[in-house]
């Protein structure tokens, strides 16, 4: 048995009076996608953005191959190989497509000299943006657009697409279909396939128990900061897992 | 003839890329000159607006403007801005001063930019580690170096006894063109290369537009922001310079009354207040508008108080026609 892929020991997260979570913990595995669910305000985003270095937690650790890591910020998280599309926080409004892709990943020329004065390297970075998602299926009328003007749905695309373009081993989607339509939704999902079929470790986070059943093999289930149950998805039903959500059933079969 | 074709090419794709990300917005600024100077040639052509004298001291009194707007074009790209800018002026032209009488002139410029350098540090620090906004952390140290400054030297201005700093930085000129215009050549190529071509200038304009997702993808937001505010007193230290070479002084007031100028050339160049837009080349053509507004309003004869009047008139023409919100140019792009 090797180690999870990316493992959450007993974390806590308090944003002064609200206990966001309490005492979490969850394990992901490489080559499977666990969902994440939980009612509006259940602590879902935070603790994604306690793996990936936007909040610090309060307590508990984070273990990524078996190694415990402190993540101090979102580039440390990056380095580690963990890949966040985040709720509302993917893209700058007014950066273009290109420059959203690599924001903070940009390509520079001319040589050493030019990688540490930071020279952009526009043209390779248009290409390769180009080529990524073409090769992702999604399609953007304009890459010199900002992304403001681009539509909820294309949004989305560009954000996931950021994320899954860079070969991580481990990557966090908060509600990354929420603003699409059926067939770019359906595009998601195929990517995420796609990422599990390459051995990457998913969490999804959604609302949509059709996708859960779609896609995931396993769900863990917060409730108000606490995890209320960890399932595997072909074991349980759709109606068992809104049970768990809205907390008319609750299992312990997390330990 | 490859070489033309490629060239056009190349335009014609700017020139698309252009009308896509910001409507025509931006272009503003350059028909507004463009008009400016129009109207002005041919109501003062007697007054000879057009001469080259004349022309020159536009360029020299745009100058010191349009040094300082660059270095503010920064600070408002990263949204933050410095109010503290005329004072530094004032206080890295006394540094100078003090500096080139008795180690000449390369260390007297170089303290006085120094002075720009820790000026704009204790901006940042202040601005990032205590979170109090730019705004009014600047105000306060406006405020201090002022004071600092009206100490120095009694209120006296201090005289600049070297030939050396004053044909560099001010007096001197290379063939016709002033010195001052060259440096402002400079300055104004090295931030435009800066905003579009380093790194640096990408994260300036992200995290001035998103600084949660700016951070979210991993930039030090802290840094950045502190780094913008030292270009913008950087820029004001050297537009200090670039007056006390002019002048041969250096004085507890100079730039005092420029704050504003300043703001209102950069964001009439289509620089927004509120961070993640911003044009150097703007800036500059924003300082040249309101230097050549104050040079034809008093060729045209115009009382001090008139002439404000007018200038403030136009400047809100100017800014408003700038500053619509992207929500109304979402139609230019529309295709
Ligand atoms: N930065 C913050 N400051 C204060 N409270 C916060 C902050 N972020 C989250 N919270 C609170 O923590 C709790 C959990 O919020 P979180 O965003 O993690 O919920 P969620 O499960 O993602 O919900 P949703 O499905 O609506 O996205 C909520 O009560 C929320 O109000
Ligand atoms: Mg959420």
């Amino acid at each position: 048995m090797t180690a999870p892929a990316l493992s959450v020991r007993n974390m806590s997260k308090a944003f002064r009076a609200v206990q966001a979570l309490e005492d979490v913990s969850l394990d992901i595995h490489r080559g499977q996608v666990t969902a994440l669910l939980g009612d509006n305000g259940a602590g879902k985003s935070t603790l994604v953005k306690c793996i990936a270095g936007v909040y610090q937690p309060d307590s508990g650790t984070v273990s990524i191959d078996g190694e415990t890591h402190r993540i101090s910020s979102p580039d440390v998280a990056r380095t580690l190989g963990v890949e966040t599309v985040h709720q509302n926080l993917s893209l700058i409004d007014s950066l273009n497509v290109v420059e959203n892709l690599f924001l903070n990943r940009e390509y520079t020329r001319g040589g050493s000299f030019g990688s540490r004065i930071g020279l952009l390297h526009k043209r390779r970075m248009s290409r390769e943006c180009q080529a990524t998602l073409a090769r992702l299926g999604i399609s953007i009328p304009s890459l010199r657009k900002p992304v403001g003007l681009l539509s909820g749905g294309q949004r989305q695309a560009i954000a996931i697409g950021r994320a899954v373009a860079w070969g991580q081993k481990i990557v966090l989607l908060d509600e990354p279909a929420a603003a699409l339509g059926v067939e770019q939704a359906q595009r998601v999902l195929d990517l995420i396939v796609a990422l599990r079929d390459a051995d990457v470790a998913v969490l999804l986070i959604t609302h949509n128990m059709d996708r859960v059943t779609q896609v995931c093999d396993g769900a863990v289930v917060l409730r108000r900061g606490r995890k209320a149950a960890e399932v595997k998805v072909d074991q349980v039903t759709k109606d068992d897992l809104v049970a768990f959500i809205t907390g008319a059933k609750t299992t312990d079969s997390g330990t | 003839m490859r070489v033309h074709v490629r060239a056009g090419a190349r335009l014609k794709r700017a020139w698309a890329r252009r009308s896509e990300d910001g409507g025509y917005r931006q272009y503003v600024v350059y028909l507004a000159f463009v008009s400016i100077l129009a109207v002005f040639a041919l109501m003062l052509w007697d007054d000879g607006f057009l001469s080259w004298s004349n022309l020159l001291n536009i360029g020299r009194q745009a100058a010191p403007i349009a040094v300082m707007a660059v270095g503010m074009a920064f600070a408002l790209a990263s949204a933050e801005i410095d109010l503290s800018i005329g004072s530094t002026v004032a206080l890295s032209s006394l540094v100078a001063a003090a500096a080139v009488g008795n180690y000449g002139f390369f260390i007297g410029a170089l303290a006085a930019v120094g002075v720009g350098a820790a000026v704009g540090l204790a901006n940042g620090l202040i601005t990032v580690k205590v979170r109090i906004p730019s705004f009014l952390v600047t105000l306060g140290t406006l405020g201090i170096i002022s004071g600092i400054a009206r100490n120095m030297n009694n209120l006296q201005s201090m005289p600049i006894r070297s030939d050396a700093f004053s044909a560099l930085f001010g007096a001197g000129s290379l063939g016709p063109i002033s010195s001052l215009v060259i440096w402002t050549a400079i300055v104004f190529a090295i931030g435009h290369f800066a905003l579009h071509h380093l790194r640096w200038g990408r994260h300036v304009l992200a995290t001035g537009a998103n600084r949660a997702s700016a951070k979210a993808a991993g930039l030090s937001t802290d840094r950045i922001r502190i780094s913008a505010l030292m270009v913008s007193s950087v820029a004001a230290s050297f537009a200090g310079v670039l007056l006390a070479g002019r002048l041969a002084i250096g004085r507890h007031d100079l730039g005092e009354n420029d704050l504003l100028t300043v703001i209102a050339a950069v964001v009439i160049g289509g620089t927004s207040l509120f961070g993640g837009r911003a044009s150097v080349a703007g800036a500059v053509t924003g300082a040249l508008i309101m230097a050549m507004l104050n040079n034809g309003l008093i060729l045209m004869g115009l009382e001090v108080a008139d002439q404000l009047i007018a200038r403030g008139l136009i400047i809100i023409v100017a800014v408003a026609l700038s500053m619509r919100t992207p929500s109304e140019s979402v139609g230019d792009d529309v295709p």
